[in-house]
């Protein structure tokens, strides 16, 4: 690769003092980045890039001939005025959105913490084999395993019976029930997150598809950052607290907030987006951003409708994001 | 371990015992920090070399820079008459055993000991491999992975993993720095007996005055990137030429004095008061204002009163008397307020002095030295917490 | 001084205490409980996760009475018979597999590169790269398809949408995952191992060959893993940018109308199955030998 400079040749320092892997120019992690960092250009910041401009374009997909108009100077902004108000104030699908993946993520932030944490701590030599386990189910198509949820959930069947008997879904249902008096845009659970008697076709359903699919993205940040703390920290927690409770909230869970931010934040974003739970498992009146924008897509066809709805979607979340992430102190995510 | 001598080894070694190594006005900046300042020193071959000093002192970048690993920011570095300076580790006939022994983890025993000997395609490794094996006596373990070896073999198998390919010069970065004590003690004769059967040059860096003294045959004491002093550990132990090396190697007591005169050999002092002789030769001051310097065991305490002609001697008060049972550590306060130590092997049948005894001091003159006193009385001394 | 005995005093200290009874099972056993309530929790969760996965694979079995696959009828293996024949599912798994084991080959060849560069060197816009390989991750879904969706109908290409456009989306969002698995390999590769190397007279090729590279080999493999079942399970980015190719996921959505047929839960299985086998096999192989050692 390279020879022996020339005998007698001036040493010459390297220009930066770090230590720089055997064989490497200051070129070579260019020509490393180059070709990724191109197909990331091109076919995930240029479409974006697209999607702006395609949500303040006009035209339709399947009447005229196909095509839009998007003009510098006419910048259609009513796109974002009618996504607002189909989406956001006649029917609030937006908000439905967040607030399924809100809770949903809760959800899954209860259960998942708990295995995290015997992974971590309690696991000793089944530690291996408990990861894969946690990893395993994501090997079968998520479609089929969120479809087996209409047998669990089934009308009648033993789990739904069983919540009715302990009077779980009457609660919820009244509980959740918002008045018809609200103005439109407040309607997230007209008729309560469930019946009384069923949970298909309702939105505990969508919301336990999705806590059930986003499970392992929850976990295994959850699980990486617990298995860094210092078991000797939790130890002596438990040694200066009087309850296990209070050594858990005052140690352990914010020395492994790291991990729960990635968790939530892997968790809450593909939900809000996602269309998959919300059609296997709801009922029309349960669709999300994510069905919202596949239909106008597919079905009507108003593609510059369905970029803002998009766009929209994407501002949101990364508004939420920043906000919470600056709040919870952690940057390095990658 | 096995009296076997390493026929093949020593006989084969082609230049006859290793290279001369030569360091020539070599520096090592790092951005504005100079690790190494304008070292120079030759090597002989054959010699079983230790470059101590404390942690950052250099001694690591500059046997670093001997393997190739780092580059001199200015200077030669010359091995027999090949200057290897600009040239790549993978040129130079050094090999280098490391502080973490950095064994390939995917790589058994075997493979990691013969990466050297294939690199020159020579297919038939294996008679080479299972000598020097036997040589570290870890045959039965030939194709376990370095993880399921302990410390002490994962040592072994860095030495032979170097010493396989014949280097000119060993380098070896405080190999012994990760293993208990009573293993310590063992590698250090071991490898001093590898040594003396291979004859290969050998450059052990440490920290430990005591791992340097007992196995090598030159030390040089590094300070700040340069060299304190160079000798054979008797001559730097029992005669220091700066106070850095003097409280490095074992303690001194170091008195502020002032040379007052000559007389037929000897240089003749003024210590507080007192006046002392030592040996011209012994002092290393060119100014008259002088540490008057004694080892702690040179110094033997006695009553007050007791004749102490023809020694140097000062008086003092016993402040702390430690029973160590080989010897007794006394701490004596001196009429000027300094307090010094003295180590006294516990020869009297009567027991040890005790505190508050007045005492006098008194040592053979041929013990001085002389240091000069612009320099740092607490150089290269052990810091304990709150000693100001 | 009294004449008690030490033996006295302890027989009448012990007389003073209330008599010892012996918790009874009950409350030893919601002690137990008490003290591994968070494994409990735990159980449960995988009981959670696992739940699903039974089912797919019991309901193969499964003979249902009407168009819908979601009530026990009764027990017939004709399924796992008939699921060869069933083209539009061998069809939709051949193109699913195509494009995993495509989009596979690249996202990691990319990803692998970039995990290199910035993993191991340090170099300006080391922080902008890392948030745009961030950004897929926490991305939705129905944003990048539609985006891609939107870039290809802009770009005139919407006739031609199908493997291809699918291919380009897989890799796209694999690179990322790929970068962050074999980066987390790198992150803990020691230096001075490639010193050692060299220090044996190993040049930059050679210790890359030898060391580097075998050191890193098995997070590559993982991040491959990862690609592929990321890939053949994809359905949200395919679904916009297929056109009228129909992958496997895309057959089971199709289907899910209509009613799924428990021909799709054979493929279900076995593809758990497989991916059982893959997993477990090392670890076993491992600890096989680790107890012969």
């Amino acid at each position: 690769m390279s020879a022996a400079p020339a005998p007698g040749a001036a040493a010459k320092a390297p220009a930066d003092d770090v230590a720089r892997p055997v064989g490497a120019h200051k070129w070579t992690p260019y020509v490393l980045l180059t070709p990724g960092m191109l197909w990331l250009g091109v076919f995930f910041v240029v479409p974006t890039v697209m999607l702006v401009k395609m949500s303040l374009s006009s035209g339709t997909a399947f009447s005229g001939d196909g095509s839009f108009t998007f003009s510098r100077s006419a910048l259609q902004w009513s796109n974002y005025g009618d996504a607002w108000t189909k989406y956001v104030i006649d029917t609030p699908i937006f908000q439905k959105s967040l607030i399924y993946a809100l809770i949903a993520t809760t959800l899954t932030l209860v259960i998942a913490y708990p295995l995290a944490y015997t992974i971590a701590f309690k696991s000793g030599r089944w530690k291996n084999f408990l990861l894969v386990l946690v990893i395993a189910p994501f090997f079968t198509s998520f479609l089929l395993r969120t479809n087996a949820w209409q047998t669990i959930l089934v009308d009648s069947g033993p789990v739904v019976t069983f919540m009715e008997n302990i009077g779980l879904l009457d609660f919820l249902h009244t509980v959740t029930n918002i008045p018809d008096s609200w103005p439109s845009w407040a309607q997230i659970f007209p008729d309560g997150i469930t019946d009384p008697n069923r949970v298909l076709a309702t939105p505990l359903a969508v919301i336990v598809g999705l806590a059930y699919n986003f499970l392992p993205f929850m976990t295994l940040p959850l699980y990486a950052s617990l298995e860094r703390i210092d078991i000797r920290f939790i130890e002596a927690a438990t040694d200066l607290y009087s309850s296990a409770w209070t050594a858990f909230r005052k140690v352990t869970f914010p020395l492994s907030l790291p991990g729960v931010v990635a968790g939530t934040l892997l968790t809450f974003i593909p939900a809000a987006g996602d269309p998959v739970n919300a059609a296997l498992l709801g009922s029309a009146s349960d669709a999300m951003m994510g069905n919202a924008i596949d239909a106008q897509f597919k079905s009507t066809g108003n593609y510059p409708l369905a970029a803002a709805l998009s766009a929209l979607l994407m501002f949101v979340i990364v508004a939420m994001v920043s906000v919470y992430v600056r709040r919870a102190g952690t940057e390095e995510l990658v | 371990m096995s009296e076997q001598t390493p026929t093949t080894l020593a006989a084969s070694t082609s230049t006859g015992g290793g290279a001369d190594l030569h360091i020539v006005d070599v520096t090592k900046r790092f951005a504005s920090f100079k690790a190494v300042d304008d070292l120079t020193l030759t090597i002989p071959a054959g010699s079983f070399f230790a470059l101590l000093g404390p942690s950052g002192c250099g001694k690591t970048t500059t046997l670093r820079m001997v393997a190739g690993l780092e580059e001199p920011s200015a200077g030669r570095i010359v091995i027999g008459s090949e200057d290897v300076t600009h040239l790549k580790p993978y040129k130079r006939p050094v090999n280098t055993v490391f502080q973490s022994y950095a064994l390939f983890p995917h790589l058994d025993i075997f493979e990691n000991v013969a990466f050297g000997p294939r690199r020159s395609k020579n297919k038939d490794v294996r008679n080479e491999v299972e000598a020097i094996l036997e040589l570290v006596e870890l045959s039965t373990f030939a194709r376990r992975k370095p993880s399921q070896l302990s410390g002490g073999q994962q040592q072994r198998v860095a030495v032979a993993r170097a010493l396989i390919n014949k280097p000119e010069v060993l380098l070896l970065d405080e190999p012994l720095g990760a293993l208990d004590l009573k293993l310590r003690r063992q590698m250090q004769i071991e490898l001093k007996r590898i040594q003396t059967d291979v004859g290969i040059t050998f450059v052990h860096v440490t920290h430990d005055q005591e791992e340097a003294m007992t196995m090598a045959d030159t030390i040089a004491v590094m300070n700040a990137g340069r060299i304190e002093q160079m000798g054979a550990p008797m001559e730097l132990y029992e005669n220091p030429v700066t106070t850095f090396v003097a409280n490095f190697l074992g303690q001194s007591n170091l008195i502020k004095g002032e040379l007052t005169g000559k007389s037929g050999g000897d240089a003749l002092l003024e210590v507080q008061g007192q006046r002392m002789a030592m040996p011209t030769e012994r002092v290393h001051s060119e100014r008259d204002e002088v540490w008057v310097g004694v080892r702690p065991e040179k110094m033997q305490i006695s009553r007050a009163g007791t004749l102490t002609d023809g020694e140097n001697a000062v008086t003092g008060v016993v402040t702390d008397a430690s029973y160590i049972g080989v010897s007794t550590q006394y701490l004596v306060d001196l009429p000027w307020g300094q307090e010094v130590g003295v180590f006294a092997q516990n020869l009297s049948t009567e027991g040890p002095l005790s505190t508050g005894d007045n005492v006098v001091l008194h040592w053979n003159p041929a013990h001085t030295f002389a240091l000069d006193a612009t320099q740092d009385a607490d150089a290269g001394a052990e810091k304990v917490e709150g000693d100001e | 001084m009294s004449t008690i005995t030490i033996d006295e005093r302890r027989a009448q200290a012990l007389a003073e205490l209330p008599p010892y009874r012996e918790p009874g099972i009950l409350a030893r056993g919601s002690r137990w409980v008490r003290a591994h309530i968070i494994q409990f929790c735990a159980a449960g969760a995988l009981l959670f996760m696992f739940i699903p996965v039974v089912i797919v694979v019991i309901f193969s079995f499964n003979l249902p009475d009407g168009k819908y696959n979601y009530v026990w009828a009764q027990f017939s293996t004709s399924a796992w018979v008939n699921v060869w024949s069933n083209t539009q599912i061998t069809d939709s798994l051949t193109i699913s597999i195509e494009i995993a084991l495509i989009s596979t080959l690249v996202a990691t060849v990319l990803g692998t590169l970039i995990a290199f560069a910035i993993g191991r060197h340090n170099f300006r816009g080391r922080g902008g790269t890392n948030l745009l390989i961030f950004m897929p991750m926490a991305t939705p879904e129905v944003v990048m398809g539609s985006s891609l969706l939107t870039l290809f109908v802009l770009a005139g290409q919407e006739g031609s949408l199908g493997g291809l456009t699918i291919t380009i989306a897989h890799i796209m969002f694999c690179i990322s995952f790929v970068v962050v698995t074999v980066k987390a390999r790198i992150a803990g590769l020691d230096s001075r191992l490639e010193q050692a190397a060299m220090d044996l007279y190993a040049d930059e090729k050679t210790t890359f060959a030898k060391v580097t590279f075998p050191l890193v080999l098995p997070g590559i493999v993982a991040a491959a893993m990862l690609a592929f079942s990321l890939s053949f399970d994809d359905f949200v980015i395919t679904n916009f940018t297929s056109g009228q190719t129909v992958t496997f996921p895309m057959y089971i959505w199709g289907a899910a109308g209509r009613g799924i047929p428990p021909e799709a839960n054979v493929v279900g299985a076995i593809m758990f199955g497989l991916a059982l086998i893959v997993v477990l096999v090392p670890e076993i192989v491992r600890g096989v030998r680790k107890s012969r050692a």
